[in-house]
């Protein structure tokens, strides 16, 4: 049986899995502990070292349950799931999904990592901190930048990394209140244009021209000696690399600003092209999803910030330096820093993870990774041009790299169907297809991504699911209006998501909104 | 099917639980009818009939039958409220759907047709209302049902400048069968534009808000995914108007132009404001409401150039910042106001429709266009600005 034809035979699990709240049993135990030994301080005295106010009244609300229906409840939601372990994930694009190597889970996970505490002194923590010192000293060859700080604990947290070290440096620069706006685009990620607000920034956007690339005429209107920063991505989320990136940053630096290279993008770049090379002071690299550690959704993220020397002083601190004398350590003598961008150090198991992948494959290796993931990214694209319906946004601009933006304008104008249809009736494959494409410009819009990790028959297979979903839609619309068949979920009422008086993600608010199930107080 | 009993708004009782299933119909058949011969509008009845002599065709009824294909299955039990004949009737009746008729009309139909049968539907209790025509028919139906119940327009004029039509009738006709199927939650208000037939004839166009009617959110369920909330629109206006109230500079003045992104600004600052007029404030104080431009003129003369602010929004759909709904804002007031002292606000789902298309500025004055032409920061949020192409 070919791999279309086993996922259409597809059936996805259905338990009925209340909320472990409504599974909890008083007296139920999963782990009995011991009682306190004799020479133990007693709760209460234990409890009389802390501020009355931050005393808890009752005990804690927390499900009672024993171990086995524990476990019970936890594969039924994990077989409920549908994840890159588990699926052929290239329909979400922008999020690189790939193979996390097992191994590094073990590593990650074994004892000297996870046992770590982050304020043990630095000389008893010589081998994280060397992970952490090695790991930047890798990225000097990747970005081509000088200094490094894996403290975000994500890319959007890289972002305010980033704006962080930019105010910084205008402070100290004394241009602080003058430099006061932050040039983006509309195909960078919508981080840059939403983060840099938080620290206070008026953010001014770029729209693309008709090639796909952001309007550098536009570009030249909005530069100012306001202008504190750039924030590009590149290639953006239509997959499109801006080949006039230089003209860009070029003008940039001719008013002063500091040009600031978000490359979450990056798994079509590895070895092939640097931040440095595009002239850009500083940036951000997601250690999740590009450099094998599960993308932000599915795993702890970490983004690692690089910039040249020059911005060192502006750095989150601490950063992790190394001497023949004190060995590796955290120097924490920044006084022009812009502060800490998270508590402690950063998000270890992911730095453990991506050091380990880069090792293992090494300078070709990663070469080889861009490569196969730009080879996998135009063979699904040859293929999915060729579906009924279906069309690339900017198609003016045939080149992408590691992704594409397309759309089903055509499918839509020919049979009422549009993306939401098809994304409705894929679950039916054992599959998925991401449907969040901020800014929804693009009509129809999907996105595909098929990293590096999938095989020839892998894309082959997703790729006759679209044809298949779009050959549903011309001749037999009846099935797409009742679709899907085989998942459990058939059409979900999103107003539960997006209304603040009925979303709820706790226990406690959904109690205080609902009795009984969705019933509404 | 036609149901028995004539008009008598005396009967009616407004209950306080309203069948949503009692929904107005109404098709304007002279509407679309000046577009082929190239009269470029039906308005008038001279023109229609000059029309009718150049061979024109009514279209209008083949167009509210195209959208009808979309919802007819869904309809089965709903109550129609229409007007007799080609006005309506016909067609339901044709398609076998159940209605009430709440006028009959001759063979002659005009505009007072359109308003007194809208007039009748909200009496007879319509939950909304869908009715095929041009921007014409949009604006009399404007004038008698305002924003008090949700409308569907169905496309069949020549001139469609009105926000209130869909795309294609067929389009309109999912609209209509998503309301009856209970699944259009959020409505939002839509221009209804109209341009000065006899003007546009002779090469001119001029323009004008009329005012706004509620139309179903159309956008998918996915839209509103990638955007969050579904109360986005209202919160993102919210943000516009804090960014935009913030800002102001003391001692200046501040004209705020027509249209509901606007009138948020005034709201914001607890000023009462006019939806399609021109209104002015300083330090958050209304100074003036609903000026013409003698008044604006006057007032700019107490204010050093420095301080003169306007702030504008975009017309959706077709991108005009001037020249389309603020005929006060004329050439010579426009001349008086420096080009960085103009603020324009736009919610960024507007900016979205517009993705790919140039902002329009049509004064009337060709040397004064030229100085907005290039790129202008449109404020789309708190803080968040995009640069519009300006053509």
């Amino acid at each position: 049986m070919d791999k279309f034809t086993s996922m259409k035979k597809f059936h996805q699990a259905k338990w009925n899995e209340p909320i472990i709240y409504e599974l909890s049993e008083a007296g139920q135990r999963a782990t009995l502990l011991p009682s306190a030994c004799c020479d133990c301080i007693d709760t209460a005295e234990a409890l009389s070292t802390l501020p009355k106010n931050m005393i808890r009244k009752g005990s804690a609300n927390l499900p009672e349950i024993a171990q086995l229906q524990l476990v019970r409840h936890y594969n039924h939601l994990a077989q409920e799931n549908l994840g890159v372990d588990s699926n052929i994930d290239i329909g979400q694009g922008t999020c690189t999904m790939k193979y996390n190597p097992k191994v590094n889970d073990r590593l990650a996970g074994s004892p000297k990592v996870a046992d770590m505490h982050p304020l043990q002194p630095d000389e008893t923590a010589q081998g994280i901190l060397e992970v952490f010192y090695k790991t930047g000293e890798l990225f000097k060859e990747i970005a081509g930048l000088d200094v490094f700080s894996m403290q975000p604990g994500s890319g959007s947290h890289g972002v305010l990394a980033l704006a962080s070290i930019v105010r910084a440096y205008w402070r100290d620069k004394g241009e602080e209140e003058k430099r006061d706006e932050i040039i983006t685009t509309l195909f960078s990620h919508p981080a840059d244009a939403a983060v840099p607000i938080v620290k206070g920034y008026k953010v001014t956007i770029i729209q693309p021209d008709a090639d796909g690339y952001p309007d550098i005429e536009a570009f030249k209107a909005a530069l100012s000696d306001r202008t504190a920063a750039i924030f590009f991505t590149n290639p953006e989320d239509t997959g499109i690399f801006n080949v006039r990136i230089k003209e860009f940053t070029k003008l940039a630096h001719e008013k002063g600003v500091v040009c600031c290279y978000d490359q979450a993008n990056a798994n079509g770049l590895l070895g092939i092209t640097r931040t440095v090379e595009a002239d850009f002071d500083m940036s951000f690299f997601n250690l999740h999803k590009t450099f094998g550690a599960p993308h932000g959704c599915g795993g702890p993220g970490s983004g690692l910030v690089a910039a040249k020397k020059e911005f060192r002083p502006y750095m989150p601190t601490p950063l992790v330096e190394y001497s023949p004398e004190k060995g590796y350590y955290l120097d924490f003598d920044m006084p022009k820093s812009c502060g800490k961008i998270k508590s402690f150090w950063g998000v270890a198991p992911v730095v453990v993870k991506s050091y380990a992948w880069i090792m293992a494959l090494g300078a070709e290796g990663l070469k080889e990774v861009s490569r196969v993931a730009i080879l996998n990214n135009n063979y699904a694209m040859k293929k999915i041009l060729a579906i009924r319906g279906a069309s690339m946004s900017f198609p003016n601009h045939p080149s992408r790299i590691e992704q594409v933006r397309y759309s089903w304008e055509q499918l839509k104008a020919d049979t009422g169907f549009g993306t939401s249809d098809v994304q409705r009736c894929i679950p039916d494959y054992g599959t998925h297809y991401w449907s969040s494409h901020e800014p929804f410009v693009i009509p129809e819009p999907f996105t595909i991504e098929p990293s590096e990790s999938y095989s020839k028959s892998d894309i082959d297979a997703y790729c006759a699911v679209l044809k298949d979903i779009s050959r549903l839609c011309y001749e037999d619309p009846e099935h797409v209006k009742h679709a899907p068949y085989n998942s459990t979920v058939q059409h979900i009422d999103h107003d539960y998501f997006d209304d603040p008086g009925k979303y709820a993600i706790t226990w406690r608010v959904y109690t205080k909104k609902y009795k009984g199930y969705f019933e509404p107080r | 099917m036609r149901l028995p009993g004539a008009y008598t708004p005396k009967n009616i009782k407004v209950t306080s639980n309203p069948d949503k299933r009692r929904i107005g119909f109404l098709v304007n058949p002279v509407a679309g009818m000046g577009g082929k011969v190239a009269l470029k509008g039906t308005d008038g009845e001279d023109t229609l009939r000059r029309a009718l002599e150049l061979g024109a065709e009514p279209q209008a009824e083949a167009r509210a039958e195209r959208a009808l294909d979309e919802f007819r299955d869904e309809a089965k039990d709903a109550v129609f409220l229409t007007a007799g004949g080609q006005m309506g009737a016909d067609l339901l009746e044709k398609n076998g759907l159940t209605y009430e008729v709440v006028l009959e009309v001759g063979k002659k139909t005009t505009f007072a047709d359109t308003q007194e049968a809208v007039k009748r539907m909200l009496d007879a209790g319509a939950q909304s209302i869908v009715f095929a025509g041009g921007d014409g028919t949009a604006r009399n139906v404007c004038e008698v049902a305002g924003d008090k119940i949700p409308v569907v327009g169905i496309p069949a004029g020549v001139k469609i400048h009105s926000g209130v039509y869909a795309n294609r009738p067929a389009e309109a006709g999912m609209l209509v069968k998503e309301m009856l199927q209970g699944k259009v939650r959020r409505y939002r208000e839509a221009e209804v534009m109209d341009i000065d037939e006899e003007a546009f004839r002779g090469g001119i166009v001029s323009a004008k808000l009329y005012g706004y009617m509620r139309v179903p959110d159309n956008r998918r369920f996915m839209q509103d995914r990638k955007s969050g909330s579904s109360r986005k629109d209202a919160y993102e206006t919210d943000a516009i108007a804090a960014w935009v109230t913030e800002n102001m500079q003391a001692g200046a003045l501040y004209l705020i132009g027509s249209g509901s992104t606007t009138k948020a600004v005034m709201d914001r600052m607890e000023l009462r404001s006019t939806l399609l007029g021109v209104d002015a404030v300083s330090d958050k104080k209304l100074l003036a409401r609903d000026m013409n431009e003698q008044e604006i003129l006057a007032l700019m003369e107490k204010y050093p150039q420095s301080k003169r602010n306007l702030i504008i929004t975009v017309i959706g759909g077709q991108g005009h910042i001037f020249g389309r709904g603020n005929q006060q804002l004329s050439p010579k007031v426009l001349m008086l106001i420096p080009k960085e002292n103009i603020t324009i606000i736009a919610a960024p789902s507007k900016m979205t429709e517009l993705f790919g298309k140039s902002l329009i500025s049509d004064t009337g004055d060709s040397a004064l266009d030229k100085k907005f032409i290039g790129y202008m920061p449109v404020v789309t949020g708190f803080g968040r600005k995009i640069m519009a192409r300006v053509a």
